[in-house]
């Protein structure tokens, strides 16, 4: 177990192309951090970085406190879960998981060998599969016998490179709370790669956000969630994506395209004296206004507004509003949507509301809206406005406390 | 071809006719030389396709009689210098071909082009002034003067197959291989060649055929039964008497060099199973 330090990472290819342009992060022992970004970003060139199959261009990378740019990827004591799990064909599973020892001639006696094969297959439930081949195997099988196999190692840290995207829905979600228990169990500092944002939010201590090479943002979950950093982030984390919304700040009135709402001081304030901006609204910032007691009411605005469409889910309910967006902002949330993989510019609004609400296509709806939580953004640098680098601090200091607490926890229930 | 895969009872009978004639058409040859192995030396002439009476004496004559000089040193001359080019070829390609599959490096395109060229440049150009060359250092009627020109001829295709068959290899098992703690020579070692052997099988069987058959050069480069290959010395062969064309010896021998083909193919037969890769990653 090591901390892993990155500071200042470039990787330039031979065309000069930087895929991943001076990052810092500071992993510390024990922790899962999550790289996370859309295609192309460099999460998994900074991954490879980390293990040595990629060369350093310029910083340095720290692991356990000891400078390894220049060691070998076997050097550096790293295990490593690949996306095509990478078994050895020709070898059982038994051996697959052994084979990391067997490289160490004379470090492991037999026994010792055999103790740790079965008591690694015991965990991931492989005991009964030991002696078949990778190719008689399920996807989940497979997937666990990699994971096996970096188990064995001792390694001083896991590297995942989007370990569950072969898998089918349903294996994904049971091997995600699998290596999130390994993980705690294990208690072994992680770094696992993703495009997935359910993996993102559910297994990380921390996630680091990535667009284009660039770091943009590390933070607990929550605090991605609650206190984005810019524009990228607030629209990248998050299912159904978050509202950008244009309008003017004049006193407490943001003027949009759906009329005006009434904001607290503090957005006033940070929207004060500029042309446009964005307004960050994430669905469930919305409801259903019939729905909600006076004392809800008063803490945030009402507005109408027709719906032209909804969906009924179950548990809840998306009602789509649509409106003129201004073209001012029409270049920066193009611009956003190609970033962030979407398919088109986006020209209505998303709202969560109750499933019981009745709302149907063309109705004329009273909403609500939760001001204190929205967020305003700046249009041409996409830098958050309303950014409260206090309580989002006191989020990530919380998830900190969180996984110290677990792996305590879990120390004192083993003993 | 019918939707469901499966052939109906019209198209059967034709693939089954279609196959027979061209099995017969390749076989012909060698069922002919079959026969004349067994035939006398007066039974030669009479046309029929079959001996009238079975004889050894062919065989006899190769093996253990007048021409058994000749046949078994050059048949050990044979086996001797096609599996040493062979090995060679093969330990050398697979490296090569290994390189050129995984790494970059300058020049790579120049080898896989001059391989290319090597392989199709005709034997018959180079076989005269290499001639005059052995004759000057003294590899002329050599082993080793045979083994260099066989390596030409071997060495191209091999590197060619093998490097296609090492693309195929996940690179991801190297890698995984690497950071489990390999060296780069473990991981090759452990990791790649044990996927690599059915190419490397399939690979060495071609060369072991080329430099098998090969004609040209063992006849020109040879002058004594010190490396004479076998094709080369049936030319040699002479009948009991210079108005008798040896035939039905030239035949045996034929029969017999064709043995250790076959046995190869049978032999190695299981080892070239494809889908070894299987099940390497995600299926």
């Amino acid at each position: 177990m090591s901390s892993i330090t990155l500071q200042n990472l470039v990787k330039k290819y031979d065309d000069g192309f930087p895929a991943v342009n001076d990052i810092s992060i500071d992993i510390e022992d024990g922790e899962f951090i999550i790289l996370v970004g859309p295609s192309g970003c460099g999460k998994s060139t900074l991954l490879r970085m980390i293990v040595g199959l990629e060369d350093i261009t310029e910083g340095d990378l720290l692991i356990g406190g000891e400078r390894v740019n220049e060691k070998a990827p076997r050097e550096r004591n790293l295990a490593m879960v690949f996306q095509s799990y990478a078994l050895y064909p020709h070898l059982t599973v038994y051996e697959n998981i052994a084979f990391p020892m067997r490289l160490t001639k004379g470090k492991f006696t037999k026994e010792e060998i055999d103790e740790k094969v079965r008591h690694a297959a015991t965990m991931l439930e492989l005991t009964e599969h030991l002696e078949r081949k990778p190719a008689n195997l399920s996807g989940g099988q497979r997937q666990r016998v990699a994971m096996g196999r970096a188990i064995v190692r001792e390694a001083d840290a896991f590297l995942f490179d989007e370990p569950l995207s072969n898998l089918d829905a349903k294996l994904r979600g049971q091997m995600r709370a699998e290596i999130a228990r390994l993980q705690r169990e294990l208690n072994t500092t992680s770094v696992y790669v993703t495009h997935d944002q359910t993996e993102a939010m559910t297994l990380g201590d921390r996630v680091a956000v990535l667009k284009k090479g660039l770091l943009q943002q590390i933070a607990s979950p929550r605090e991605l969630y609650e206190q984005p950093a810019n524009l990228f982030v607030a629209g990248f984390i998050g299912s159904p994506s978050m509202n950008f919304l244009p309008g003017t700040v004049e006193g407490n009135i943001f003027s949009t395209p759906l009329g005006k709402i009434e904001i607290p001081d503090r957005a006033a304030k940070a929207g004060a004296g500029r042309d446009i901006v964005l307004a960050g609204i994430r669905p469930e910032f919305f409801d259903d206004a019939s729905q909600l007691s006076e004392a809800q009411l008063s803490k945030g605005t009402t507005f109408t507004a027709e719906i032209s469409h909804s969906e009924w889910m179950g548990n809840e309910q998306y009602a789509y509003v649509s409106y003129e967006t201004d073209e001012r902002v029409q270049e920066t949330l193009r611009n956003l949507a190609e970033e962030m993989d979407a398919d088109e510019l986006r020209t209505q609004l998303v709202v969560e509301v109750d499933a019981t609400s009745r709302f149907r296509s063309g109705d004329t709806a009273e909403l609500w809206l939760d001001t204190r939580r929205m967020h305003l953004f700046d249009p041409g640098t996409g830098e958050n406005l309303t950014r409260d680098e206090e309580a989002g601090a006191e989020l990530t200091r919380e998830a900190r406390e969180d996984r110290k607490r677990d792996a305590e926890r879990f120390v004192a229930k083993q003993s | 071809m019918a939707s469901n895969g499966k052939l109906t009872g019209k198209q059967r009978l034709g693939w089954t006719a279609l196959t027979i004639v061209v099995m017969g058409y390749a076989l012909f040859p060698v069922a002919a030389i079959l026969a004349t192995s067994f035939k006398t030396q007066a039974d030669l002439g009479n046309a029929s396709f079959l001996p009238s009476s079975l004889t050894w004496e062919n065989y006899e004559m190769i093996l253990f009689g007048d021409a058994q000089g000749l046949f078994l040193t050059a048949f050990r001359n044979s086996i001797g210098i096609t599996l040493i080019a062979t090995f060679i070829a093969v330990v050398l390609a697979t490296l090569c071909a290994y390189a050129i599959a995984r790494l970059n490096f300058p020049g790579k395109k120049i080898i896989l082009g001059t391989a290319l060229a090597v392989s199709i440049f005709p034997v018959i150009s180079v076989v005269t002034p290499l001639f005059n060359l052995w004759r000057n250092i003294g590899l002329y009627d050599t082993w080793l003067g045979l083994i260099i020109p066989y390596l030409s001829l071997t060495l191209p295709i091999s590197i060619w197959t093998l490097a296609a068959f090492f693309r195929q290899i996940p690179w991801d098992l190297e890698q995984a291989a690497q950071v489990d703690g390999a060296t780069q020579w473990q991981a090759f070692r452990r990791a790649i060649v044990p996927l690599a052997m059915p190419g490397v099988f399939t690979t060495a069987i071609i060369a072991f055929f080329i430099a098998w058959n090969d004609f040209v050069y063992g006849i020109s480069l040879t002058s004594t039964e010190a490396a004479r290959p076998v094709p080369a010395a049936l030319a040699f062969f002479t009948g009991s008497s210079q108005f008798e064309e040896p035939t039905g010896a030239i035949s045996a021998a034929a029969i017999i060099v064709t043995i250790p083909v076959v046995v190869l193919v049978l032999l190695f037969q299981r080892q070239i199973v494809s889908g070894l890769t299987q099940g390497a990653v995600k299926g």
